[in-house]
């Protein structure tokens, strides 16, 4: 049986505000329990909401970002369950008329795949707080500073049919609203958070098969494994003969598996209405086209223009205009060495993304500026260096905050470029190993990286390899 | 003092013939005496009355006192006051001591009012008798084994009582006018959006307002003047000029189109009360009115449209009292579900429960578009039919309800024959508008209320006629024999 | 259209409401009687029509200036909290 996979994403991004969507409680995140949650956001009798001109721009300036319909008019409704974080008893979200519907979202894979994902809409809501239940028997305490902090809730279409789409979806719309600065992506903190909707068909099958819903995954490397995991174990439960529940799931990402959550059994009857304590949001053409001006640069437009300027791959392009900070900082780099932008990707995509990881570091607090990486990599265009070298240098310059030409002083890591060298190198290695060089004249041709090795180790590394490579060629040639 | 109106008091303390401190005393001693049989308040509030008299005096004496200073008056249970015990009519709020203040409260703090205390009413707002309130029911001072009307019972009783000249009362189907009607007192609903929500306990969003019971046409004025206009925190408030109220008051009738509403001088109404209504006409009719007959055809259709919509906004209104932040919680909740449900359980009074679940049914999977959406088109229709009135009448009159008071326990047995004594108010919440009751006679010795709807923002209208009506009659005036 | 047992349950259930045994066809039967009341809603002719959710035509939302300016002020809105530690509302144990 060959199975397709059917993925749909809900994205929740908190807006980055001042204040909160429907009262002037500050959003600060870290606060003291409770310190941050005034009459408005504990749902006191009497108080009422009042709507926050700051989420309403944000949302907007999404939906323009996106290719989106922004709608006239547009209407709070009231999603109606009880859960202690929710004070209310009900979340004023948007039901039948969102700001924001329609749009898309171009990603790109790492196999130069390109697919156009669908979004079905985007609408304003406030969040809830928080529960905590560490160390307290049999009790639970709630924090409302969360509650009231504007969401936008991005709903994809099923668009996607691998985990690695989803990631990448997912990352594009995190590149996205940081660019369009509404969200500070902090998936550490919740501003970012992922809801997948996962299902199995069999290929050619039109309808949908049962969905489960995974909440709340934090990064992008769980959102892979849930996803993965769950295929798994639909498939595994359809090819059984049994069906697949349509519930709601937990992604543990200690036992890397999905379970369904015990608390939420049933499905629940939201009883949306409008909302009769706030009026319909309308907006002109004018206050559209007003915001639609102030648009920075897209990621999309960015990467084409990095694709052209500096003849990247549409992918490498991608990864590189991630967020403005790593695209800027890429253009640095590139400006301060002159040219060599494929150079220059290979290093800040690769090497230099992976100490960031490793540290977990944002790209504004690298350990290595675009300038000082600037300078190693003229030493490698220069043959100062070989590429294997520079990594070690690289990786000195991090930890130990010098220069590169510093480096390569006190370690004596030049390059050895003059033949003299070399051939004395190549001529001991020759002497030391008659048998291989023996074997290898008389047709053994593997032999060769043998020599390369041996070579490189009696120059510490240090030779330049295009010009040993050709060097043992004639020599061992006899 | 007892029977002074608020603008005589005014004069009165401007003129010092009695402190501020003084009228206090003397009806706050009043309001003890009535207590144990009108049962008019929750809470009286001596302690910060005096303060406040005694605030108001200093002021008084030191000149330029706001419009208000030291004028006495009491508050609905449904507002909440700052540091006084707000229950709204209920067992969830029992002990729930407000840390803020309404909007309302605040500006008629500003404006210098002495407020003696918090008025009994239906719990939450929800009734038309003042029978369902924990704190027990509130009885008519015109005859104390009738009910009062509801919700604000506690309020157009004490105002009948002459415990307090005035008092402010909220209105989501007829509950400040039907009272008004029942104890014989004037009571002004204003437009949706006039007066701020911000601090009322909320019923039904879309149908509650704050407005005023007191004994004539010009008191109302004079404290819709101090509690009316825009309020910031109230995303439904209008930005619109409040007017000088008193200003108007005395514009002659001339020419006034009054429509009568056809559909009201049906069957259910009393005849006698269609008699003191005619008569009243002949009396505006003599002043220059001109009338005329105009049907609102889906008028008839403002109960059920009314026990669809409030009873759905109320559902959610309400699933904030949970026993987690504040109010009723049950003692040892086993679990979070049994902590709702018993919290709830005993916190709220079986019309509220009622209420609730209609609600909840109205909104729920499968039942939202044949209820609800199909409620709110009716509503539409309803707002036309008056629009479409106004196109050739300046206000509509009407009787308030359809019988004088009812011995408390005569309509308590059937939730709908409670519901359809609000037959003749509902409308104008549907539609927002604004409407006044003001007395118009008696029958069998207890008082008939006659309502006079207009455009949205016409109070101003609405008070005039109420006014030139009141200079020409003495029904506003009549006090129950025990009161006097 | 009258409602059952089963029915008050479910809203019950819905609206948090515990009621005992003796009260469901209490409920039952005053929530059947206002059912019927509404269902005179059915005879309206309402094709074509906007329903109305608020009372005034014409009014849109006002947007509010971005600003924080609400103060900490726990210790008093807590006051009437029925359970508080550390500041927290507490609550039987969530379960997820």
């Amino acid at each position: 049986m060959a199975w397709e996979t059917v993925i749909g994403l809900e994205i929740h991004a908190q807006l980055a505000t001042h204040s909160k969507i429907f009262s002037s409680s500050s959003t600060t995140f870290g606060a003291v329990p409770n310190a941050q949650a005034n009459l408005v956001d504990l749902g006191y009798p009497g108080v009422l909401p009042v709507l926050n001109g700051a989420a309403v721009r944000m949302a907007v300036m999404f939906g323009l970002a996106i290719g989106a319909q922004i709608a006239p008019r547009s209407v709070f409704a009231r999603k109606n369950y009880f859960y202690p974080d929710l004070p209310k008893g009900y979340q004023i979200s948007q039901y039948e008329l969102p700001i924001v519907a329609g749009g898309h979202m171009d990603i790109v894979l790492e196999d130069g795949s390109a697919r156009r994902i669908g979004i079905t809409r985007a609408h304003l809501e406030e969040d809830a707080g928080k529960s905590l239940h560490e160390g307290l028997p049999g009790l639970s305490g709630i924090d409302l500073n969360r509650a009231g902090t504007p969401l936008i809730e991005i709903v994809s279409e099923p668009d996607m049919r691998t985990a690695k789409e989803a990631v990448a979806y997912m990352k594009k719309i995190h590149t996205l609203v940081r660019y369009l600065r509404i969200c500070d992506g902090n998936m550490q903190e919740g501003s970012f958070r992922c809801d997948a909707n996962v299902s199995v068909r069999q290929v050619g099958a039109e309808k949908l098969g049962t969905r489960a819903e995974i909440k709340n995954i934090n990064s992008f490397r769980y959102v892979e494994k849930a996803i993965n995991f769950e295929v798994a174990r639909q498939i595994e439960v359809l090819e059984g003969g049994g069906k697949v529940v349509q519930e709601t799931r937990l992604y543990d990402p200690d036992r890397g598996e999905t379970r369904s959550m015990r608390s939420k059994e049933e499905a629940n009857d939201y009883r949306y209405f409008p909302d009769p304590d706030l009026l319909p949001v309308e907006l002109d053409a004018e206050f559209i086209s007003g915001l639609a001006a102030q648009l920075p640069e897209l990621p999309d437009q960015k990467a084409q223009r990095f694709a052209s300027q500096y003849g990247l791959s549409p992918y490498d392009a991608s990864v590189l205009t991630a967020s403005t900070e790593l695209a800027d900082y890429y253009e640095q780099v590139v400006r301060e060495l002159g040219g060599e932008p494929k150079l220059a990707a290979n290093w800040v995509a690769g090497d230099l993304s992976g100490f960031l990881n490793r540290d977990g570091l944002e790209i504004g607090h690298s350990r290595i500026a675009p300038a000082a990486l600037a300078a190693l990599l003229a030493r490698v265009r220069d043959n100062t260096i070989s590429g294997k070298i520079a990594k070690d240098v690289f990786e000195a310059m991090w930890q130990d905050q010098q220069s590169a030409d510093a480096i390569i002083a006190a370690r004596g890591l030049q390059q050895i470029t003059d033949d003299g060298p070399i051939k004395a190198a190549i001529a001991a290695v020759m002497a030391a190993n008659p048998g291989q060089l023996a074997d290898y004249r008389a047709g053994k041709d593997k032999l060769f990286g043998f020599f390369v090795g041996q070579a490189m180790k009696a120059t510490q590394g240090k030779a330049n390899p295009a010009r040993l490579n050709e060097l043992l060629k004639q020599l061992l040639g006899g | 003092m007892h029977s002074e109106t608020v603008a005589q008091l005014k004069e009165g303390l401007r003129a010092r013939r009695y402190s501020a401190v003084e009228l206090a005393r003397s009806l706050l001693a009043r309001i003890e005496r009535a207590q144990p049989e009108l049962n008019a308040f929750i809470s009286i509030e001596t302690e910060q009355a005096l303060a406040a008299a005694a605030e108001a005096d200093r002021r008084l004496a030191a000149g330029n006192a706001p419009p208000l200073t030291g004028v006495p008056i009491a508050h609905k249970d449904i507002f909440c006051a700052a540091g006084s015990r707000t229950t709204c009519g209920s067992r969830m709020l029992a002990n729930f001591v407000s840390p803020y203040d309404a909007t309302v409260v605040a500006r008629l703090r500003a404006a210098g009012a002495v407020v003696l205390g918090k008025t009994n009413m239906d719990e939450f707002a929800m009734g038309s008798s003042n029978e369902n309130s924990y704190f027990g029911p509130v009885r008519n001072p015109w005859d104390l084994t009738r009910v009062p009307g509801g919700s604000s019972g506690g309020s157009a009783a004490a105002v009948a009582a002459r415990l307090v000249p005035a008092a402010t009362a909220t209105d989501t189907g007829g509950s400040i006018r039907q009272p008004a009607a029942l104890c014989g007192v004037t009571g002004l609903k204003p437009t949706y959006g006039r007066v701020s929500r911000y601090g009322m306990i909320a019923f039904a969003s879309s149908l509650d307002q704050a407005g005023v019971l007191a004994r004539s046409a010009e008191d109302v004025a004079l404290l819709l003047g101090a509690m009316a206009g825009f309020d910031a925190r109230d995303s439904t408030s209008v930005e619109r000029a409040v007017p000088d109220y008193v200003a108007g008051l005395n514009q002659p009738l001339r020419g006034l189109r009054i429509g009568l509403l056809k559909e009201f001088f049906d069957a259910g109404l009393d005849p006698n009360i269609e008699v003191l209504l005619r008569t009243a006409l002949e009396q505006l009719r003599a002043q220059g009115a001109v009338l005329q007959e105009v049907s609102l055809p889906n008028l008839p259709l403002s109960v059920p449209t009314y026990y669809v919509v409030a009873p759905a906004e109320c559902s959610s209104n309400l699933a904030r009292f949970d026993g987690v932040r504040f109010g009723h919680r049950c003692e040892n909740p086993r679990d979070l579900k049994d902590l709702y449900e018993r919290s709830r359980g005993e916190g709220f009074g079986p019309e509220v429960k009622r209420r609730i679940m209609t609600g909840t049914y109205v909104l729920s999977a499968g039942y939202y578009d044949a209820y609800y959406l199909k409620a709110q088109r009716v509503r539409a229709l309803i707002a036309a039919d008056f629009a479409r009135a106004f196109e050739t009448v300046d206000v509509l009159i009407s009787p308030t309800t359809p019988t004088a008071a009812f011995e408390l326990g005569a309509k308590t047995s059937d939730p709908v024959t409670m519901y359809l004594n609000d037959i003749y108010t509902i409308g104008a919440n549907l539609a927002g508008l604004p409407a006044i009751s003001i007395p118009c006679g008696f029958v069998n010795a207890l008082p008939a209320g006659l309502q006079i709807v207009g455009p949205h923002f016409a109070e101003e209208r609405l008070l005039n006629v109420a006014h030139r009506y009141q200079q020409e009659s003495d029904w506003h005036q009549r006090a129950p024999e025990a009161y006097r | 259209m009258s409602l059952n047992r089963a029915d008050i349950e479910n809203i019950a259930h819905l609206a948090r409401l515990a009621l005992s045994d003796a009260e469901v066809p209490v409920y039952a039967e005053s929530l059947s009687r206002i059912i019927a009341l509404v269902g005179e809603l059915d005879h309206a002719a309402t094709a074509g029509i906007t329903p109305m959710s608020h009372p005034l035509p014409g009014l849109s939302q006002r947007l509010r200036a971005d600003e924080a300016t609400e103060t900490d002020q726990r210790e008093l809105y807590q006051r009437n909290a029925p359970q508080v530690m550390a500041g927290l509302y507490m609550v039987p144990r969530v379960i997820e």
